[in-house]
């Protein structure tokens, strides 16, 4: 009998998708929503990246919500993770070699510093906060990996500079209710001259305060994750 | 171009297969970053570069990090 019910409902769904997919016509382009964006983005923005226009400039309320959604994995993970016995040191880890802690050291500030590009620099070449703060996290990891014994991250440096970056964004938002076009998250700002570091008003600052939020959430997973192992 | 193309879905597709039927979990993993490393490339070859950052940065290095640090937490083989 269930597998007559499953069967029926399999055949009603499979029916729905092949109805609605054939109305859709591949290859044409039904919404003008993209083409205003490509058309009128870097007009309406400054920002010479589209992706980064339509991310932080027209969707902003939506990466609110993905930066939320990330802090909230991050609290659940230590909620989980802390709840475990702590067991100290149980595994004698031998200590890494010295070329490869110190590669490991040496590489560290630049992978550091190529994050930190990519986040300042999202409104204007390919990628952004959620980029760079992805390969922040994995500078601390290769730290981790390479000379685990001796360099751990500080704690309230991290609270503090995901906080402020939670902050930073919602404070943001909040001023554009004020001024401007009286919207959350309006892009107040001055445009500034295009294709410049400083331009597209309230972009740069929102990603760089993206890359903060994140970098210190995913480092803070990886710090959870290799302590309990 | 169509070749290569060609040639990196064709590999992505072998590695996505050996991922569900390895018995070492550890090389799942690997097969499975080996998938998140192609589809970097294909992003990056389709002209979304920013996609292909995050899914270079996030799927191929934090993801199979993670799935590595889980391994060793628990059992290496499926039974």
């Amino acid at each position: 009998m269930r597998k007559i019910i499953g069967i029926i409902l399999l055949v009603i769904i499979a029916w729905g998708i092949i109805i609605s997919l054939q109305n859709v016509p591949f290859g044409t382009s039904r919404t003008e929503v993209a083409d205003h964006y490509i058309n009128k983005g870097i007009e309406e923005t400054g920002a010479a990246n589209i992706v980064t226009s339509v991310v932080v400039n027209y969707r902003s309320l939506d990466t609110l919500g993905e930066v939320t959604v990330l802090f909230l994995a991050a609290i659940g993970l230590g909620a989980v993770l802390a709840s475990t016995i702590r067991k100290k040191e149980d595994r004698d880890t031998e200590k890494a070699s010295l070329i490869l802690s110190t590669g490991c050291k040496f590489l560290f500030p630049f992978i550091l510093l190529f994050g930190a590009y990519i986040f300042i620099h999202g409104h204007l070449t390919p990628g952004g906060g959620f980029q760079g703060g992805a390969i922040i996290a994995s500078a601390f990891l290769l730290m981790y990996l390479g000379c685990y014994k001796e360099k751990r991250i500080n704690e309230t440096g991290i609270i503090i500079s995901e906080s402020l970056g939670g902050l930073v964004f919602v404070v943001i938002g909040l001023i554009g209710l004020l001024v401007g076009a009286h919207y959350f998250l309006n892009n107040f700002m001055p445009k500034g001259e295009f294709n410049t570091l400083l331009s597209a008003g309230i972009i740069p600052i929102i990603y760089v305060a993206i890359g903060f939020k994140v970098g210190s959430e995913l480092s803070k997973i990886i710090d959870l994750l290799m302590e309990e192992s | 171009m169509i070749f290569i193309v060609s040639f990196l879905v064709v590999a992505m597709i072998a590695a996505a297969i050996s991922a569900y039927f390895l018995k070492d979990l550890l090389s799942a993993v690997i097969a499975s970053y080996m998938v998140s490393l192609i589809a970097a490339v294909l992003f990056y070859l389709l002209q979304a570069p920013d996609v292909a950052i995050a899914e270079a940065s996030i799927g191929a290095a934090l993801v199979t990090a993670i799935f590595v640090i889980a391994i060793r937490r628990t059992r290496r083989h499926e039974e």
